[in-house]
């Protein structure tokens, strides 16, 4: 008896051990390589993530990718296998987070994507049934510019991407949103990333005579055809997608980007929303944490998306919890459930109300029009 | 297409293919005395127009640690050599060659606010900073293996490229960086308005060109490094040392690369990696010239500034498509025409 006693016990004492294993987190994203402009600030948001949830601690397990999608998928599998994860965070692009589907549907880990595509999770099928992302839609964004562009008073449009594919994911969602509100396309021009002189394409731009430019580029890039297009004396209207919101572009970019008009998440013009907009809090806090550890004006909006997936998981993780043990396929599951049914999540990009066939779950508050106004970003009522 | 059009077009290709040229003057210069396809040239644009930019930004740039560490590897290397050959009394020469100028260059950025000197002290500062990489680079890279194949060669500076373009997304960030236009000035020639900058840029390319000219044709170092790129062994033999041959070269190619990245950083948006794509023109341009005749690879690369001008007019999304499918019927015509002598191997 005193021997099943102290079986009991010991059993009890291991199970107890298991109730307190750790949440871990793995963490791929692009932090070197094309994307690391936007990498980068997600790498420094993971650290501010929240580091214990319901009471368990939970371990973030950071990889690079560098932009590079067989190294992503290589990281997915080694986060799974080695490290066991209960959640996969990433990739930064949507060629690498596509490419992660596959495994994480395989393993049954859920993943949240910081990608902007919005075939990672769309159609809903039985591997997308894993997958979550946080980045607004292009359509979403796109939707915005071409209302913009309507009140503005714009008939004609051109535009200038980058040759791949965020240049091309831009084009096709833009133009046929474009072409339903009739606004008529006179020219699409492609230019890379690292070009040093865009005057080819502006000059065609120009010959077209837009009543308004759409530049599908990201980060400090660009700028160039910005700048190109102001110095070869174009008086007409600028839109820029929400790949440029850093402070970098309006460095690089200076003077020519004044009256730049562009959609992005609600989190770069955080201090002028609303009081009562529930996105102010969440973005508020971010950008205090971002700022306290990376310095002043440092925040951008990519980071942002990071911090989003923090934001669902600590909504999820507590639901998930009551069920099963991290570190087993039943609090996978659990937690995938658990992702599925986040409502009313207020995180620094907007409010997530996910769904069985709604993966993402924002609707019009995640996204605001914003003007470049003195070298800052202003809020476009 | 009408004729301003054009115009503009053509200015802007020959702006571009003048930095492409210098470059590509600069690649067969290595090659030629050294047999080294120095694939990491592009990266010294990149890290002259960062260095000036993050100078201006009055931030330190990373440039400086990368020069101290390589001149510490380098001095060590050397003093290894010289204990083991038993001439302990090199090594205060050893130290001075090496540390002098990093040493000085590190009080200088120390004591003196960068940001607020004039604009031609920054630049003098940015290739003080940046040029002797390529001598030191020569030294802890290419000297020790200075016998091996071209294929290994190549190999290794493949390998240099990707750490330089790494400790430069290390040092300045993954975005990019503009420096201030040397002149504000405009032209009107007809129709078409020419910025002072672009001028600027076809001024110095073509007098760094000249200068080259007269470097090799007239000078004994030229004459020096001409003997050692047509007969490696009999240069030697006439007591030209291979590797102040191979230094030189690299420091010829670190100064054209920078001062490339200077001209340029006004009139474009410089990223960390920048550099490899502008060194990749240079490249085909290099191959027009066979890797061997300085003025046909000055053509080509202005042929390839002009063509990728063109094309971005016409068909912008298949632009870099069109400019790297033209080495195709080059190395065709190349190989067609040349009588092909193999070197000793």
């Amino acid at each position: 008896m005193k021997f099943k006693l102290a079986l009991a016990g010991f059993v009890a004492s291991a199970l107890a051990s298991v109730a307190h294993a750790d949440i871990n987190v793995g963490v791929t994203l692009s932090a070197t390589g094309p994307a690391a402009s936007l990498g980068i600030p997600e790498k420094n948001t993971i650290p501010l993530l929240p580091t214990t949830i319901g009471g368990q601690k939970v371990n973030y397990i950071v990889l690079d990718d560098a932009s590079d999608t067989t190294t992503a998928v290589k990281n997915a599998r080694k986060l799974i296998a080695e490290n066991k994860v209960d959640l996969i965070i990433g990739s930064t692009t949507s060629p690498n987070s596509l490419a992660m589907i596959d495994v994480a549907a395989e393993a049954e880990t859920p993943m949240i994507a910081m990608a902007a595509s919005a075939r990672i999770v769309e159609p809903m099928d039985d591997k997308r049934f894993w997958v979550f992302k946080t980045p607004q839609n292009d359509a979403q964004m796109s939707t915005a510019i071409v209302e913009s562009m309507t009140s503005n008073k714009v008939q004609t449009v051109a535009y200038v991407g980058f040759a791949d594919a965020y240049g091309e994911g831009w084009w096709s969602e833009f133009s046929k949103i474009a072409e339903a509100r009739k606004l008529r396309l006179v020219a699409n021009e492609r230019y890379n990333r690292t070009d040093t002189s865009v005057t080819g394409q502006v000059l065609k731009v120009l010959a077209a005579k837009p009543d308004a430019v759409l530049i599908g580029g990201a980060g400090t890039p660009a700028a160039l055809p910005q700048k190109s297009l102001r110095e070869k004396g174009y008086k007409g209207l600028i839109y820029q997608t929400h790949g440029v919101a850093n402070a970098d572009f309006l460095r690089v970019c200076g003077k020519d980007c004044e009256g730049t008009l562009l959609p992005t998440g609600p989190v770069l013009v955080a201090d002028q929303l609303p009081v009562d907009n529930p996105v102010r809090k969440s973005a508020l806090d971010y950008v205090a944490k971002y700022e306290a550890a990376n310095g002043k004006g440092s925040v951008s909006s990519f980071g942002g998306y990071a911090w989003d997936a923090g934001q669902l998981l600590a909504a999820a993780a507590p639901v998930a919890l009551k069920k099963a043990q991290p570190g087993s396929r039943e609090f996978r599951r659990a937690l995938r459930d658990a992702l599925e049914g986040s409502k009313n999540v207020a995180a620094s990009h907007g409010v997530f109300n996910m769904s069985p066939q709604d993966h993402l779950g924002f609707d019009q508050r995640s996204r605001v029009m914003v003007r470049i106004e003195g070298g800052t970003w202003k809020l476009v009522h | 297409m009408d004729l301003q059009i054009a115009l503009l077009l053509g200015q802007d290709g020959i702006t571009n293919g003048a930095i492409y040229a210098l470059l590509s003057l600069a690649l067969v210069l290595v090659f030629t005395v050294t047999r080294v396809i120095f694939i990491p040239q592009g990266e010294f644009v990149a890290f002259g127009a960062l260095t000036l930019a993050s100078l201006q930004a009055g931030k330190l740039p990373g440039t400086l640690w990368l020069l101290i560490a390589l001149a510490i590897a380098a001095a060590a290397v050397d003093i290894v050599c010289a204990l083991r050959d038993g001439q302990a009394q090199r090594i205060p020469k050893v130290l001075a060659v090496n540390c002098a100028l990093p040493a000085a260059l590190a009080a200088l950025l120390s004591i003196v606010p960068a940001a607020s000197l004039p604009l031609a002290l920054q630049v003098v500062l940015t290739l003080a900073l940046v040029v002797p990489l390529g001598p030191l680079l020569y030294r802890l890279v290419f000297q020790p293996i200075a016998e091996a194949s071209v294929l290994v060669l190549l190999i290794v500076s493949v390998s240099v490229h990707v750490t330089l373009s790494g400790l430069a997304l290390y040092f300045f960030g993954a975005e990019g960086s503009r420096t201030p236009a040397f002149t504000d000035a405009t032209f009107e020639i007809g129709d078409a308005l020419i910025q002072g900058q672009t001028l600027l840029v076809v001024c110095a390319s073509f007098t760094l060109i000249a200068a080259l000219y007269f470097f090799f044709e007239r000078t004994l170092w030229g004459k020096a490094l001409r003997a050692t790129a047509m007969n490696r062994t009999g240069a030697r033999l006439m007591g030209i040392s291979a590797t102040s041959a191979g230094k030189l070269s690299f420091s010829l190619a670190a100064l054209i690369g920078a001062f490339s990245g200077v001209l340029i950083s006004p009139i474009t948006t410089i990223y960390y990696d920048s550099g490899f794509l502008i060194g990749l023109k240079g490249f085909v341009g290099a191959i027009f010239g066979g890797m061997a005749s300085y003025p046909l690879a000055a053509a080509g690369a202005i042929l390839v500034g002009l063509l990728e001008s063109y094309s971005s007019f016409w068909a912008s999304a298949y632009k870099e498509v069109i400019v790297f499918t033209l080495i195709i019927p080059v190395l065709v015509w190349r190989s067609l025409t040349t009588r092909h002598t193999e070197e000793e191997e």
